[in-house]
């Protein structure tokens, strides 16, 4: 660990003026104010670690992986492998081989629709996900259960926002070809039971792939002990760049699967009477690949190891209840979320004003939220609104930002009345 | 704080919390459904039209502020006018919001409170959408308009 030492006693603590020192993006002012940035769980902020992780590959090692015999493309190779075992590293796979590079979270779901799915789906087969999933754990199994006849199941969720467990087993049939289930809520915050949700399904013969886009900045994942099949995940929600993400998949699943792309890098030979596909990772990784990303990425799962995950925990929890605390205080709130265990995300409607109106009003403060459904139109559906407001936490945020919150909804209430 | 204020006009709000024409008509001759995929506001716009004339209009839907005012009050601008009149208002309305602010030609009466819109570019697919729906409506029969 590089981690300081603490040389107080008691719980770890995160040095926050530390942390905002890290993130230049954050000592800007929006409309005059000093810049509240409270839209994590959308992205993060990206610390000086990674930005310049980014530039030194562009100033020194800029080059094409796995094919020039130059220093440079060397260079590049070992970067962009070294990102691999960081990856590999940061969620406990066994293997780097295990971890397949993608565009994003949205993509890693695609591809294990397109290539390990699709093939073993059958007519009257089933998928199941839950009520809370994200549009992108939603629509790619939906067209695959399009095409192939099957059905899409869904699990019901109660009105704290939790996975109805018993529904949940009871969904579980020998026609369920694969269960995909959140992690995190990115509406809700909820915190899945998902090891025991992969316990049940495994006794049932089940794959399922956890999305992970909202763990990987507030947990610690450990994907041999949750004993997943496969696990998305994007850098962006974790102080890294956009546009790379990361797909885990167990190697017995990845050798049997089939390309999701065809092109450069996922041959071992091609002539136009076949082509020798490439053993996995590289099987599924077509085309030049975003290398700046995966080198970036990999620099901002070193930032939170630094960190550390319990400290980072710890701070958002804190800043978590406070502010569910200071704003239900608020005349006419409700929390959209209350889950047993949740993540630093607050959901919220106001009486008779619009999320919209809302997010407008605090923009004008400085104060950056999330007013939507936050493409997760199924959970809006199921607590009847059609749009909330969420604020995110991160652990460059701090208590008096959340003052800036508070006061930012007093002042739509002055408007709205 | 002022800024607000002229964003959110009296006249809207009081639009927004009592929004007028806002009921199914039975006797329509068009409507049109109108949806802004970004946010999921959402409006349906009635017509009875005689002789190319708007006798009656009314909406239902749901979204913030902005949108719900300014499809009431569309519904009021509107009514009583030929269909041409009221394509040219839609053009005077949507440059008004989009377009170069020196160019504002057409006088808006009442309309003119959502100028303070074009500040807020995010937010001008709020302004636009019942127009865009009303516009789908006077094309034909139950086509949908959409502001992406």
């Amino acid at each position: 660990m590089t981690a300081p030492t603490a040389t107080v006693p008691g719980p770890a603590t995160l040095d926050v003026d530390q942390v905002r020192a890290d993130f230049p993006a954050l000592h800007q002012e929006a409309h005059g104010h000093p810049l509240v940035y409270l839209d994590n769980a959308a992205t993060t902020q990206k610390p000086l670690a990674v930005i310049e992780a980014v530039r030194t590959f562009y100033e020194r090692d800029c080059s094409n992986v796995h094919r020039g015999v130059h220093l440079l493309s060397q260079r590049a190779t070992v970067a962009y492998e070294q990102a691999r075992t960081t990856i590999k590293n940061h969620i406990g796979a066994a293997d780097s081989r295990e971890i397949v590079f993608t565009r994003s979270t949205t993509e890693g779901i695609n591809l294990v629709a397109a290539s390990f799915v699709r093939p073993r789906l059958e007519a009257g087969d089933e998928v199941l996900i839950s009520t809370m999933e994200h549009h992108s754990n939603i629509v790619p199994w939906q067209l695959l259960c399009q095409e192939r006849g099957a059905t899409l199941k869904v699990i019901p969720i109660d009105d704290q926002g939790d996975i109805v467990f018993e529904e949940y087993e009871r969904l579980l049939t020998d026609r369920t070809k694969i269960v995909g289930v959140v992690h995190v809520s990115n509406a809700l915050g909820t915190i899945n039971p998902v090891r025991e949700m992969i316990e049940v399904a495994h006794s049932r013969g089940v794959p399922v792939l956890i999305d992970g886009a909202q763990a990987l900045p507030h947990l610690r994942v450990n994907v041999r002990e949750l004993d997943c099949d496969f696990f998305v995940c994007s850098a962006h929600k974790a102080y890294g760049p956009t546009g790379i993400g990361a797909l885990y998949g167990k190697r017995e699943h990845l050798l049997e699967m089939v390309p999701y792309q065809g092109g450069g890098d996922m041959i071992l030979s091609v002539s136009f009477e076949g082509t020798t596909f490439n053993e996995p990772p590289h099987r599924f990784e077509a085309g030049t690949p975003n290398i700046e990303g995966t080198i970036g990425f990999a620099a901002a799962l070193k930032y939170i190891d630094d960190l550390g995950l319990d400290n980072i925990a710890n701070h958002e929890k804190q800043l978590l209840n406070e502010a569910t605390e200071k704003v239900l205080a608020l005349p006419g709130v409700r929390l959209i979320g209350c889950a047993q265990r949740k993540a630093s995300v607050l959901s919220f409607v106001m009486d008779r004003v619009h999320p919209h109106d809302i997010g407008t009003i605090l923009d004008s403060e400085g104060v950056a939220v999330r007013a939507g459904h936050h493409c997760a139109q199924p959970v809006m559906a199921r607590y009847g609104v059609s749009a909330t407001v969420r604020a995110s936490f991160a652990p460059y945020n701090t208590s008096q930002e959340i003052d800036a919150l508070v006061a930012g909804l007093k002042k739509v209430r002055e408007v709205f009345g | 704080m002022s800024d607000m204020r002229e964003l959110y006009q009296e006249i809207i709000l009081d639009h927004n919390k009592k929004p007028r024409n806002c009921y199914i008509m039975d006797c329509a001759t068009r409507s049109a459904d109108g949806h802004n995929p970004l946010c999921g506001d959402i409006v349906k716009v009635y017509l009875r039209i005689e002789d190319g004339v708007i006798e009656e209009i009314s909406f239902q839907g749901h979204g913030c502020a902005i949108c719900t005012a300014s499809t009431s009050m569309m519904t009021e601008s509107v009514k009583g006018k030929s269909v041409a009149e009221v394509r040219e208002i839609f053009e005077g309305f949507h440059e008004m919001l989009t377009g170069v602010a020196e160019e504002q030609g057409l006088e808006l009466g009442k309309l003119q409170v959502f100028e303070g819109v074009r500040e807020y570019p995010v937010r001008v697919k709020c302004a636009t959408l019942a127009w865009h729906t009303l516009n789908a409506a006077m094309g034909g029969d139950d086509e949908s308009a959409t502001t992406e």
